[in-house]
């Protein structure tokens, strides 16, 4: 692969949230680490799919790609650019180069600005199209493009449905023709029915303007279905990364396995022949997180040597690149998967802090 | 004589100056002992106005009507007074709700709301009581329950937190349970353990279970007859296997059909159902899914077409219901090749079909959907 095919190249990026306490002194008592240590890079017209459950850092790696977070360390090279260190008036000009649409499009339009002032309001800062006709022109094409009617210009967002919100949503990124998409749960907020019609919608624009996405969900048929390349967090770090059909047909890493054992089948067939890995307990708390193998607490195939103090790298097998000591010979099935209960880990010195994460603002599709 | 037989079950929110609301309108079904019964739909079909009216939960305010019939082992428990129907409530019939922090009370350690259910319906006090909570929570997978029954809500992660919710509902092993969306706000692996569980109460101890979810995955894994409800309305009924490899009523088709799916090859497009959910017709003008319909016909608008009854406990609310496979063994094809699911993709030539068959059984239609094996 060439340098001008990789359209995203992100190298040992962290993101850390520091843990304040006190009033007026704040200490520093520690860092959530949110994202810590991730390489990935996304191919120029390519699909890049980021799963994981709620709490493993892959809404804080797309916003801080976009540097909406700043990150703590790490680089972010978009079309050869470090991003991290531009000046901030150089990053606003980049911006219009990638765009990002948000999970609920109910949240993230502003009530009280009608669609056209919603989209005419990136072109303005931008600075695209030479006066209103132009403009208008250009917003035009755009709501074409996502499939709205050319009435919606005058309307306010309650006055959609949630798809159509959403496609208001997509056409205000579209607007500024950006080249790569950072979409962040796109679709979990809708019904099923609709669901498949902005995928559908997103699959159309890529083929027809040649966008780069990045889709984060936490929907895996829907992440594997739109994605080229799916990459699986855990805890802060991609433990495996693989063309999306391998992804499902040959999980190297444990954790995958588990992940797509529980995604839900509709063929009553399939769901009755199934093997379910069930993991035990939560994941473990991002401030502290396991020592060695991120998963090992939850590991079934968790072995006594190397997973609970060597934390593995993310290294090629056959096309994957998998973060597990023990890949090749879970695969090759000499190792056998044995009983995990689930154990109570607690921060150091917070007596009654949950020991676990959740963050039930991320739902699954509202019904 | 099932357990609970709800019969023409009809909610309808009246408001001055606005259009009443028929939120369920005319829904019929039963749930045995140890049956698992789905009631599927998306958001606005009525799917949980319905388990609240079974429970007596729906907030008393002037303009609600609720009709009909929900039968529970003899008594009508639509026209239970309060109190009797508290009685009933949390001892024979219990209900778990989709978001557990919203369900708990924020300023009550769990232990007193898990030992509450306890103290009112089996009269247990202290520490028998204290034991009997930790024992519960215990049986629902919740480690180190002693310590848990202390803590606050917002201390339990979110599957804990649905844990403590089931642990709650069945304290006094109900006969019936209705789970609204038990797993809709937890994570896929969390999902597995909370379904796991649900399943093993139903074999342990025959509870009859009412699972209300939109995923139809779930449905595929859990239930033994599906009933899937549209616009308030119940638009087909059918065991678990029929209904995924022969959906009949094109809303089912159209459901399936735009389910991504993790067993599918890449590349395929889904087929969605076109406009959404408000483009609807009032059920008595004719058929509410008439507006997205692919197999629409003429005769679909006019008069609400009637619940066709099929053998083996199938019916359907469609006149012209997508064909069944017939001679096409569900097992000829194999391995999944680049045939895409093609649900739906029999349209009856857009609104003036030459052919309004009111049975296309025998017809020499493609199969609606290719089994797909995995």
């Amino acid at each position: 692969m060439t340098e001008s095919d990789v359209l995203v190249e992100v190298h040992d990026l962290k993101v850390h949230f520091p843990i304040k306490r006190g009033l007026l002194l704040d200490r520093v008592v520690g860092h959530v680490k949110a994202v810590d240590g991730v390489d990935l890079s996304i191919p120029r017209g390519k699909t890049y799919g980021l799963v994981g459950e709620s709490g493993c850092g892959k809404s804080t790696l797309g916003r801080a790609l976009l540097q909406l977070t700043p990150p703590t360390g790490g680089e972010v090279r978009f079309d050869g650019v470090e991003l991290t260190r531009l000046p901030a008036g150089k990053l606003r000009t980049m911006r219009r180069r990638m765009q990002m649409i948000f999970q609920d499009p109910m949240s993230s339009l502003d009530p009280r600005q009608n669609v056209e002032s919603i989209l005419t309001e990136g072109l303005q800062t931008h600075g695209i199209g030479t006066d209103r006709d132009d403009r208008r022109r250009i917003i035009g094409e755009t709501l074409d493009a996502v499939g709205l009617p050319r009435w919606a210009l005058s309307r306010y967002p309650h006055e959609f449905s949630g798809g159509q919100r959403q496609r208001i949503g997509i056409a205000r990124a579209l607007v500024l023709g950006p080249e790569l998409i950072v979409a962040d749960e796109p679709v979990s907020a809708l019904d099923v029915s609709i669901q498949a019609q902005v995928v559908n919608l997103l699959d159309e624009l890529q083929d027809n303007l040649g966008l780069t996405y990045l889709v984060i969900a936490h929907d895996l048929a829907v992440v594997k279905h739109i994605s080229d390349v799916v990459g699986v967090m855990y805890l802060g770090a991609l433990v495996e990364e693989a063309p999306s059909d391998r992804l499902y047909s040959e999980p190297l890493h444990p954790y995958t396995r588990a992940l797509m054992s529980a995604v839900p089948v509709p063929d009553p067939d399939v769901e009755d022949r199934r093997e379910r890995i069930l993991l035990a307990g939560d994941l473990p708390s991002p401030a502290n997180p396991p020592s060695g193998c991120r998963f090992h607490t939850r590991c079934p195939w968790a072995q006594p040597t190397r997973c609970a103090d060597e934390r593995p790298a993310l290294r090629d097998i056959g096309g994957s690149r998998v973060a597990c000591h023990f890949a090749e010979r879970i695969a090759s099935g000499e190792l056998r998967p044995h009983k995990v209960s689930a154990r109570i880990v607690r921060p150091e010195g917070e007596g009654a802090t949950p020991a676990v994460v959740s963050a039930p603002t991320e739902p699954g599709s509202y019904v | 004589m099932a357990l609970l037989e709800v019969d023409d079950l009809s909610v309808t929110f009246a408001r001055r100056g606005q259009r009443t609301v028929h939120a369920v309108d005319g829904v019929s079904f039963s749930v045995d002992a140890g049956e698992v019964v789905g009631l599927v739909g998306e958001s606005g079909c009525g799917k949980s106005v319905t388990s609240l009216a079974i429970m007596g939960l729906l907030p008393k305010q002037p303009g609600l009507r609720v009709g009909g019939k929900a039968v529970f082992d003899g008594t009508d428990l639509l026209q239970l007074d309060d109190r009797s129907r508290r009685d009933i409530r949390g001892r024979d019939v219990a209900m778990i709700f989709q978001d557990p922090l919203s369900s708990l009370n924020p300023v009550i350690p769990i232990g007193l709301q898990v030992t509450e259910v306890l103290t009112r319906h089996r009269g247990m006090r202290g520490e028998a009581a204290q034991k009997e909570a930790a024992d519960l929570l215990d049986r629902v997978g919740i480690p180190d329950p002693r310590r848990r029954l202390r803590e606050y809500p917002h201390q339990l992660s979110g599957g804990m937190r649905q844990r403590a919710l089931i642990a709650m509902a069945v304290a006094c092993q109900p006969r019936l349970l209705i789970a609204d969306e038990p797993t809709t706000a937890l994570d896929v692996t969390i999902q597995a353990q909370i379904l796991e569980l649900l399943k093993d109460l139903v074999r342990d101890s025959g509870t009859a279970l009412v699972m209300i979810t939109h995923d139809l995955g779930v449905v595929a894994g859990m239930c033994d007859t599906i009933n899937v409800l549209y616009a308030g309305r119940v638009v087909e009924t059918a065991r678990r296997r029929p209904l995924f490899r022969e959906p009949r009523h094109p809303y089912t088709v159209g459901l399936l059909g735009s389910v991504p799916r993790l067993d599918a090859g890449r590349g395929e497009r889904l087929n969605p159902i076109p406009g959404s959910v408000r483009d609807l017709l009032a059920w008595p003008d004719g058929c509410a899914f008439a507006p997205r319909c692919a197999r629409r016909v003429d005769e679909c608008v006019g008069e609400p077409p009637e619940l066709v009854l099929a053998h083996d406990g199938r019916s359907y609310r469609c006149v012209n219901p997508a064909p069944v496979g017939g001679t096409v063994p569900p097992a000829a094809t194999g391995g999944r090749t680049a045939t895409a699911p093609a649900p739906g993709t029999a349209p009856a030539a857009g609104g003036a079909s030459p052919a309004p068959a009111d049975d296309a059984t025998a017809g020499p239609v493609p199969a609606p959907r290719e089994e797909e094996k995995p």
